[in-house]
């Protein structure tokens, strides 16, 4: 596999054409907005969490097969997790996408995450793939980036 | 369509020859910036080698070469967009410097709550940001002229949103995202009979299209020199004598005065009251030298050129039935912004790259633009006189590939 076709596997072509937990949970009680400016895009992320474990998330927004794959794949790993355990997964996919590190291979979820182990030789592609994951640590934090506001 | 030598002018441009992931370079991305010949490279390697000294205060030999050599480069961009005068030429670092200051010095010092700006909807980030910063600070109104679904300018919406309350129409002569080349005389000529103060971005135009500020009658225009086959971190801010003559200083400090002291300071004359600091000698000087490179091709040969490259991708690209081109005005520079059927074009980037295609993809910093036509990106591809035939050939082909693998 070269480089290229590495980036663009076929379980991502798959989560790109068929996104899991694709739209909106209404109503949610977390819920962020990310944004990418080096493409414009826009993902939604809305959850619900109850007693600190994530319930039920889900995404919207429009992006590159990278992040819409990772955005996919992402809901699949964090839903029924706790807070803290979404956090520890978070570090991981980032470890993987930046320098392809796994300190365990061990585990389902970075198995599936490790897809995205191409990335790193993309370097303007590392914030697609990270975008999804960094919403929803906003979504759960309850933080959200700032704009002017004309009105 | 052969009276460019398209091989010696390729030769005069070492970036061409290079080989990105095995695959020989095809550039189109020069809406971003454009390649630099070697008369510029050399401009610059030769300043820095046999001449460098800082400017305007040397007694010494090679203070008064570099300074000699800087105002004939200010006095080439006089004459190539036929300014009166060269105090009418402030070098910046580059168009969206020149715009914000036009807002800083003009906008701050002469617009009052309730004025109104008008720009459209094909605007530049660097000539919307500026102005929405200012209006919030002086209460402004920011008026937008709509367009069409074509990309061209509603000409009857903008006669009826001019009114004794415009105080600035700020316009962009070419859309970096659209290609649309908009109809900046007769705008001009509206604004100056309401009596406002009219601003071109001449970004994208100054390396296509000839500009004739007097002609024109423009009170202000911008460009930048590394989409002019200049250095970057150059660029243009032209406006009339008298305009610039009452306005306040954009930034202070060295060059820009006459005397200071810790009671009074009197500024520098124009064009150096708005040239704070030890300039990008280097590169301004260099600018020189890409203008006497393009104007040695001619702009006339070159806008026919890139017409023609323009006419072919056209038609070319409109053979993909999966692909659409945003942006259909009549009235076109060489871009070619397109979105293909469930390929997003940040994808449709890096495999283009794959092939050796650089590309633009992205808002292009024109959000609104991307707003307008309800897509988040394009994928834009913009040509200049030394691309072929060939390299349009290579991406119609990488685009089926890519159409291909998403299939």
């Amino acid at each position: 596999m070269n480089e290229i076709q590495e980036l663009y596997q076929q379980v991502i072509l798959d989560h790109n054409k068929n996104p899991r937990n694709f739209g909106k949970i209404a109503p949610a009680t977390n819920e962020a907005e990310g944004y990418n400016p080096l493409c414009g895009d826009r993902i939604d992320i809305t959850a619900n969490i109850e007693n600190n474990i994530i319930k039920e998330l889900k995404f919207n927004g429009s992006g590159c097969a990278i992040s819409k794959s990772s955005a996919s794949i992402m809901t699949t790993l964090v839903v029924g997790k706790t807070i803290e355990e979404a956090k520890e997964l978070f570090d991981e996919f980032h470890k993987i996408v930046t320098a392809g590190i796994r300190d365990r291979v061990d585990t389902l979820e970075i198995g599936k995450m490790a897809v995205f182990a191409g990335v790193r030789e993309f370097p303007s592609r590392v914030k697609c793939a990270s975008l999804a994951w960094h919403t929803m640590i906003n979504a759960i934090e309850k933080k959200q980036e700032k704009e002017i506001n004309m009105n | 369509m052969n009276k460019l030598d398209i091989d010696k002018i390729r030769n005069d441009f070492p970036t061409l020859s290079e080989v990105v992931n095995n695959k020989p370079l095809v550039y189109l991305d020069n809406a971003a910036t454009t390649q630099k010949p070697r008369a510029v490279i050399e401009a610059i390697e030769n300043y820095y080698r046999h001449y460098n000294s800082n400017i305007h205060r040397g007694v010494h030999a090679l203070s008064q070469k570099s300074t000699e050599a800087y105002e004939n480069s200010r006095e080439k961009i006089r004459q190539f967009i036929n300014a009166q005068k060269i105090e009418e030429i402030i070098f910046t670092r580059g168009a969206t410097e020149a715009l914000n200051l036009i807002v800083s010095s003009y906008g701050r010092q002469f617009l009052k709550a309730g004025d109104e700006v008008l720009i459209s909807n094909m605007e530049h980030h660097a000539n919307i940001v500026p102005w929405q910063l200012l209006a919030q600070e002086k209460d402004l109104k920011l008026r937008v002229i709509p367009i069409n679904d074509n990309g061209e300018l509603i000409l009857e919406d903008f006669d009826k949103m001019l009114n004794e309350k415009t105080k600035i129409v700020s316009l962009v002569h070419i859309s970096n995202t659209l290609g649309t080349i908009n109809p900046i005389q007769y705008v001009i000529n509206k604004a100056k009979e309401i009596g406002a103060i009219t601003i071109i971005d001449a970004a994208q135009s100054i390396q296509h299209k000839v500009i004739d500020v007097q002609k024109l009658d423009c009170d202000f225009l911008v460009f930048s020199g590394h989409k002019l086959y200049g250095p970057t971190g150059t660029g243009i801010l032209y406006g009339k004598y008298d305009l610039l003559d009452k306005m306040p200083p954009y930034q202070s400090g060295g060059d820009m005065i006459k005397s200071v002291s810790f009671e009074r300071t009197l500024f520098n004359d124009l064009p150096h009251k708005f040239e704070a600091g030890t300039p990008h000698i280097a590169g301004n000087i260099a600018l020189g030298y890409a203008i006497d490179y393009i104007q040695s091709i001619t702009l006339e040969a070159i806008d026919e050129y890139e017409n023609y490259l323009l006419d072919y991708a056209t038609n070319k690209l409109s053979e993909i039935d999966e692909l659409k081109i945003i942006g259909t005005a009549k009235n076109k520079a060489s871009v070619v912004s397109f979105v293909i059927n469930n390929v997003h074009p940040h994808d449709i980037g890096t495999l283009l790259d794959a092939d050796g295609i650089a590309v633009r993809t992205g808002h292009h910093c024109t959000e609104p633009i991307m707003k307008r036509f309800g897509i988040p990106a394009t994928s834009r591809a913009s040509f200049s006189f030394y691309n072929t035939i060939d390299e349009i050939n290579v991406l119609y082909n990488s685009i089926l590939k890519i159409i291909k693998i998403f299939k």
